[in-house]
């Protein structure tokens, strides 16, 4: 050993240091329901804040009259969103029409927002193909694979840019598990390299089906993920519907003004099962960790803001929950009356001009399904 | 017309298709300034700019994901995997998303985007290069998979393969590269993507083969003539669809048959082809069908390649064999 104590590098120390900049997650509202940035919440209209709340209480009950279908049988696979409410709906607000979205499997209610129906989301997850066929082009279906959608958001924005429209971007979502995969490394990156406008979203709900996020990665944040690829990003408090939405829109700004690519982590939590099939988080986590995220709930917070400031009452919100209600049993309605599949139509979307040998079994399919 | 090798046949092709079409994109590893490891893609960035031939970072899956979100935004993407070894790692991108995406839209968009990429063994490439892979692509719907076996099929295919709104695995053969020059059209021309055709006219026995196999093929086929065994050669060129059609035709007139292919035995190419003939033309054979393939082992290393990939030798031995049974 030479003599003296000078390091050539201090790992440590940079290992120590590498997430200051996220130490302090966005935050408007705070889990008292007290406002912390009176700049930017001033910003903000008592409607558009209405606004928020209404769209809150769709995605609360949106999801619990899900989980009643799913206990009668009516849905198939379906990922529940209680306790992402602000994440999911503060973001979404923040696109306009001819963004592209790219979800994945838990982000219906983004998907509604952008431009599908209920009806639509119900049938995804029913397992029929009109699920898949939108009235606003400008999404995809819910992503299954786990990081597809963000190497395909790359793509997608590199061709919003290479098409000169100005005034687009793509926008995708995972969760903290999907930045493990490989691809969500490459889409980031590719959209880097190509400053490519594109927003994506890191929905920490703190697990990924059973595995907690601290095993995921020794790194203190999902969002200092995006600094090794040249992308700036930022923690937002994914319980604070005005920080995500504002957060969002500074996002979108930034890539449609040509700056390229922006990661969003957003700190939220899954307060249900991972999905309605069968998956059992008592098996997994405590009563002790779930109650401080109930606790931080987005819409206590913003039910308090409001009923603060006179505009947002429990009789208001009740009457709109059973609305919400009876738009979703009347939108199952319209999915349970949707026409039975066909495969000879399936195969007929296996080519664009059927091969021989699928053409001899579409004749097949047609004959039995004419009996 | 030209006398032309089987790359540059590629190169003009490509050129074609560049110029008709505005929404083509070339992309990939090294395609840009450096013209592809093998210089299939050369001068098209001077000709077209870097808009549309370009480099991407090192990612083969983030290159499927581009051709993928491209499609989505109106272009008609013409991705580059450097070597076909090398498509494990865009295996979700070509066979979960894209070979799906049209039916998972129920038809309401296209995915026309066209992975070029080499194979085929026999010039000594490192590990993992030369692999015959085909069968895994095969196996998938919603994907066509062809592959040339000389000049004026290579530039005609490729043409055809970039304008089917269908996705097409467009494999391209190492060997075949610059070992053959033949007469290729320097004006547009188009090859149906999914047709075999009869490379060799005989009355004897059909010879079924596809890509640099289908020289193997010729040859066995002119030792076989020696003997006045009259050998009819069927190029295969799309290996999903296979054209049965043509394939029973033959055997029609030739009442016997030998599949050839370069890839391992197991569940393969060949293996589909005489599934299709043992149902439809199995009363049509007087002998059993043949089957030339490399063994069931793992691709070899690059110094034992001659000692295991299929030759002519092989395939004539195996014609003689069922023409004399």
């Amino acid at each position: 050993m030479a003599n003296g104590s000078k390091q050539i590098v201090d790992f440590a120390k940079i290992k120590a240091t590498m997430a200051d900049p996220y130490k302090h997650p966005v935050q408007v509202i705070d889990r008292e329901g007290t406002v912390v940035d009176p700049e930017i919440f001033a910003k903000y209209s008592d409607d558009q804040l209405v606004d928020f709340m209404k769209k809150m209480v769709w995605e609360r009950t949106l999801h619990e009259q899900t989980m009643n279908f799913s206990r009668q049988g009516r849905l198939g696979f379906y990922a529940p969103t209680a306790g992402e409410e602000a994440s999911e709906m503060g973001s979404v607000t923040a696109f306009k029409e001819q963004d592209f979205l790219l979800p994945a499997y838990r982000d219906l209610p983004q998907m509604i927002q952008h431009g599908t129906t209920v009806a639509k989301g119900f049938l995804w997850s029913k397992g029929h193909v009109e699920g898949s066929q939108h009235p606003n082009p400008n999404m995809i279906f819910p992503q299954i694979i786990i990081g597809a959608q963000y190497v395909e958001t790359a793509g997608v924005a590199l061709g919003i840019k290479k098409n000169k429209d100005e005034d687009r971007v793509a926008f995708a979502y995972t969760g903290d598990g999907g930045t493990s995969q490989g691809d969500w490394y490459e889409g980031v990156n590719f959209a880097s390299a190509f400053q490519a406008p594109a927003v994506f979203f890191v929905q920490n709900n703190g697990w990924a089906i059973s595995v907690p996020r601290y095993k995921q990665t020794a790194a203190e944040t999902l969002a200092q993920k995006a600094v090794a690829m040249g992308v700036p990003s930022v923690q937002v408090d994914g319980m604070d519907i005005v920080a995500v939405h504002e957060v969002a829109k500074a996002a979108r700004d930034f890539a449609v003004a040509g700056n390229g690519p922006v990661v969003i982590e957003t700190l939220t939590y899954r307060y249900g099962a991972h999905s309605s099939a069968g998956d059992d988080p008592s098996r997994y986590r405590t009563k002790e960790e779930e109650k401080p995220w109930f606790d931080a709930d987005p819409l206590i917070r913003l039910r308090k803001v409001l009923t603060d400031k006179g505009v947002w009452s429990q009789d208001q919100e009740d009457k709109l929950v059973a609305d919400y209600k009876d738009d979703f049993k009347q939108a199952m309605k319209e999915a349970e009356a949707a026409p039975a599949q066909k495969v000879s139509d399936f195969l007929k979307w296996t080519y664009n001009v059927p091969t021989p040998a699928v053409k001899k079994q579409i004749a097949e399919f047609e004959a039995k399904e004419s009996k | 017309m030209a006398k032309m090798t089987y790359i540059k046949a590629i190169t003009s092709g490509l050129d074609q298709v560049l110029n008709d079409d505005p929404k083509t994109l070339i992309f990939g590893e090294d395609v840009g300034k450096n013209g592809g490891v093998f210089r299939t893609t050369v001068g098209l960035q001077d000709k077209y700019g870097e808009d549309r031939v370009f480099d991407t970072p090192l990612a083969e899956s983030g290159i499927l994901g581009l051709a993928i979100g491209l499609s989505l935004t109106g272009w008609r993407p013409i991705p580059e995997i450097q070597f076909m070894g090398f498509t494990f790692e865009a295996m979700d991108g070509i066979v979960g998303q894209l070979a799906r995406d049209h039916y998972r839209f129920g038809g309401q968009k296209n995915f026309p985007v066209t992975v070029r990429t080499p194979f085929g063994g026999g010039t000594h490439t490192a590990e993992m290069h030369a692999d015959n892979l085909e069968n895994y692509f095969t196996s998938t719907p919603g994907l066509r998979v062809v592959t040339p076996a000389n000049p004026y099929d290579a530039k005609g295919m490729i043409i055809s393969a970039v304008e089917s709104d269908d996705p097409v695995l467009f494999m391209e053969n190492l060997k075949l590269y610059r070992s053959m020059k033949a007469e290729v059209p320097d004006e547009k021309y188009t090859v149906p993507l999914d047709s075999a055709k009869v490379v060799r006219e005989g009355t004897d026995i059909t010879i079924v083969a596809y890509s640099a196999e289908v020289n193997e093929s010729l040859k066995a086929a002119d030792a076989l003539a020696k003997d006045n065994i009259s050998a009819e050669v069927i190029d295969l060129r799309s290996l999903s669809p296979i054209d049965t059609e043509t394939i029973f035709a033959s055997i029609d007139k030739t009442h016997k048959v030998v599949i050839v292919q370069e890839a391992q035995r197991m569940a393969g190419v060949g293996a589909t082809v005489a599934a299709d003939i043992a149902e439809e033309k199995i009363m049509s054979l007087d002998a059993p069908i043949g089957r030339v393939a490399a063994p069931d082992s793992v691709y070899p290393f690059a110094q034992a390649e001659n000692d295991w990939i299929p030759n002519a030798d092989d395939v004539e031995a195996k014609a003689r064999e069922i023409f004399n049974y």
